[in-house]
């Protein structure tokens, strides 16, 4: 089934169900991504946002960019949000209070509210097992706030709370957290990763997700100018520059079965994307042959559980 | 018609979610709440309630799920007590702000550290502010009828409603009580719709962002919107004792007739004030005793009334305000500063952690307070611990 395209360009409607008008920074990766997952969810959700960019640049009273329900409440609570949610319409439909219309219940949020603070709360909805979707938003680190470092930071990046100093070189002292692996340890039937820089890959994950029966984990790449201390207009080549180098590889895990959505034969050198980014301009080439080889050896791990190598 | 049975009181809130037909429930199990989870999650496994149980992963989602399904239109319940109440903390503005009409209890349990499971009022005091009804109840039929009651109060005025209980006091304590007839209770408690709910045919954004020029607008209407649940509130009480014959208003008065001086006490410290209040009476003091059942919104006019004829307020409160005092006490005094003939206000602090309080306890707060009116101390602020082993 992972084969299956859903999208192709003419036939992804032009309507927009995320408005234009909103307050993103010019060049988000993250408005675009969310903007490619409305159009695959269409009208029939309600969506959960954290509290973040998402939901500061969408939502300032008096006027909304959502043209869907939507919801936001707090910054770690989405997918408990989501499971009130759901639960609502199951009790509702099943007590006769409300006609059952295929409601589909889907959480936005960024990599912070996921794999930080959000954590205990997603770990929780995706045990219990309620029908929905979460996206995770990952511009690597709290860029709503001012670019703090979150747990989805990668390793050396610069940040305002992973400085570059002369005591510590470094920035970013830790290895990214693994936020689709935990999720598939959850046993889930799908989890995914995507990025915008492929957009009928992310959509065509969206409907998988969102039309599997349980919950369901797409994982987004977002690439974020201001944060990443880069051009705006290179967002979408850089989100394909983190996959080709093999640092976010793309792939699906279906019921547990793993599957690349493109395996690439070769790996351009991570300092190809490392290049763009003034986050990484501190990074010594040792740090960057270090990293080079993390990325070869997990990518060859995804490989493995892929049944390619 | 109604039946006189012996429940827990944990046991009388479950059967008064049953008889409203909760939609959603999500809760997370902590002592001395645990019976009121324990007995609706064996109600829903047994099909005597249909309802989705979410068992989650804390309070703090527990409410974050009640939220959610509020929204989307579920009546909902949900239970906590202590630690829990805290870690919910931050996620009980949301319903206040966001107009559901989310019902909860809290089995009212000390704070740590050191830690205790018993009850005291620490955590409804770190609850004042939230913006939700809230109420004390004293015995388990008031633990039945209160969390009845919010149900429809906080569906008429969209505002969420708390119900608190004693932990252990009532929450583990078998008494007798009317259980009413379960069709008397769903004509009470209609169901309802709620006017804004997250639906794909009508879409709306809940839980907006607001800068200062909005903020303020937006805290104004709550807060005369909050006001304005007193009338139901009122309104609510009397057509339920109408039907059920039992009467509650905000502030309750025993033996005030005549009452010279006068105790002020919340939950189930009450029943013991009583009998205190009795012994003094029958020595020939003149003491009565005031209960506010109504916590929020505070019933400012009703305890005026209640104190305008005597010469000495006694005010127990089982929680501390660090450099404070009690928050009760500090609460009633401001609510009587005012005006221009108030009784003297003496505050005590007592019941912490589960501490009995006796009638002996009680009779001794009166002479005490007494003493300090007479020696003049009346304008010293600070309260005295009772009970405590020096």
């Amino acid at each position: 089934m992972s084969e299956e395209i859903l999208f192709i360009p003419r036939e992804v409607t032009t309507e927009e169900n995320f408005a234009p008008g909103h307050r993103a920074c010019i060049g988000c990766g993250e408005a675009l991504a969310v903007r490619l997952v409305c159009k695959a969810l269409g009208k029939n959700v309600i969506i959960v946002t954290a509290t973040g960019c998402i939901e500061i640049i969408s939502s300032l009273l008096p006027q909304t960019s959502w043209r869907v329900p939507w919801i936001h409440t707090l910054f770690e609570n989405v997918a408990a949000v989501v499971s009130g949610i759901e639960s609502a319409y199951k009790a509702r439909i099943r007590k006769g209070k409300i006609p059952s219309k295929g409601v589909k219940f889907v959480g936005f949020a960024g990599d912070g509210g996921t794999s930080d603070i959000g954590i205990q709360a997603l770990s929780g909805a995706m045990e219990r097992g309620h029908d929905f979707l979460y996206v995770c938003f990952d511009n690597e680190a709290y860029m709503n706030t001012g670019i703090q470092r979150s747990s989805a930071t990668p390793y050396g990046a610069w940040t305002t709370t992973a400085p570059v100093g002369e005591k510590r070189p470094l920035g970013q002292m830790t290895w990214k957290k693994n936020m689709p692996e935990i999720a598939v340890a959850h046993r889930i039937p799908y989890v995914a990763t995507a990025c915008p820089s492929y957009p009928f890959d992310l959509m065509d994950k969206v409907r998988r997700g969102l039309d599997m029966a349980g919950p369901a984990y797409i994982h987004v790449f977002s690439p974020c100018p201001t944060g990443w201390r880069c051009r705006p207009d290179i967002s979408v080549e850089l989100g394909r520059l983190a996959v080709e180098t093999g640092i976010f590889p793309l792939y699906e895990v279906v019921n547990g079965e793993y599957h690349l959505s493109i395996d690439l034969p070769e790996l351009r050198p991570v300092r190809e994307y490392f290049k763009h980014q003034g986050r990484f301009r501190h990074l010594s080439d040792d740090v960057i042959e270090e990293i080079q080889a993390r990325v070869e050896a997990d990518y060859k791990r995804l490989r493995e559980k892929a049944g390619l190598e | 018609m109604g039946r006189i049975v012996g429940l827990e009181g944990s046991f009388a809130v479950a059967e008064a979610v049953r008889m409203v037909n909760a939609d959603v429930i999500a809760a997370y199990p902590i002592t001395p709440q645990t019976h009121i989870v324990e007995r609706l999650a064996e109600m829903v496994a047994n099909g005597e309630l249909d309802a989705e149980f979410i068992c989650v992963e804390s309070e703090h989602s527990a409410m974050s799920a009640c939220v959610g399904a509020s929204a989307a239109g579920a009546r909902v319940f949900t239970c906590s007590a202590g630690q829990g109440l805290e870690l919910m903390h931050e996620v009980l503005y949301i319903p206040s702000s966001m107009r559901l009409p989310v019902v909860a209890v809290a089995a009212n349990r000390a704070l740590s550290a050191p830690l205790s499971v018993w009850c005291d009022h620490s955590d409804a005091m770190s609850l004042r502010d939230i913006g939700w009804i809230q109420m004390f109840a004293e015995n388990n039929q008031q633990a039945f009828d209160l969390t009845v009651c919010a149900y429809r109060m906080a569906e008429e005025v969209l505002f969420p409603a708390m119900v608190h209980i004693d932990g252990f006091y009532l929450s583990h304590v078998i008494e007798d009580m009317e259980l009413p007839a379960e069709e008397d209770v769903r004509d009470f408690i209609p169901d309802y719709e709620h006017p804004f709910v997250l639906d794909p045919d009508k879409p709306v954004s809940m839980g907006c962002y607001a800068p200062p020029f909005i903020y303020p607008e937006t805290k104004k209407a709550q807060e005369v919107d909050f006001e304005a649940t007193k009338q139901k509130i009122l309104k609510t009480w009397e057509e339920f004792g109408r039907i059920f014959g039992r009467y509650y208003s905000p502030v309750e008065l025993y033996r005030m007739e005549d009452a010279r001086i006068a105790l002020l006490v919340m939950g189930s410290l009450s029943e013991t004030a009583m009998l205190a209040v009795d012994e003094m009476r029958d020595a020939g003091e003149a003491v009565g005793l005031i209960r506010l059942r109504l916590w929020r919104p505070f019933p400012f006019a009703e305890l005026r009334a209640a104190v305008k004829d005597i010469e000495l307020l006694v005010v127990l409160d089982r929680a501390i305000s660090f450099g404070m005092g009690g928050p009760v006490c500090s609460e009633v005094r401001s609510a009587l500063y005012n005006l221009v003939e108030r009784p003297p206000v003496i505050g005590f602090i007592g019941g912490l952690g589960g501490r009995d309080i006796s009638v002996a306890e009680f009779r001794y707060m009166i002479k005490r307070a007494r003493e300090r009116v007479n020696a003049g101390e009346e304008r010293e602020d600070k309260p005295e611990l009772i009970g405590i082993r020096e």
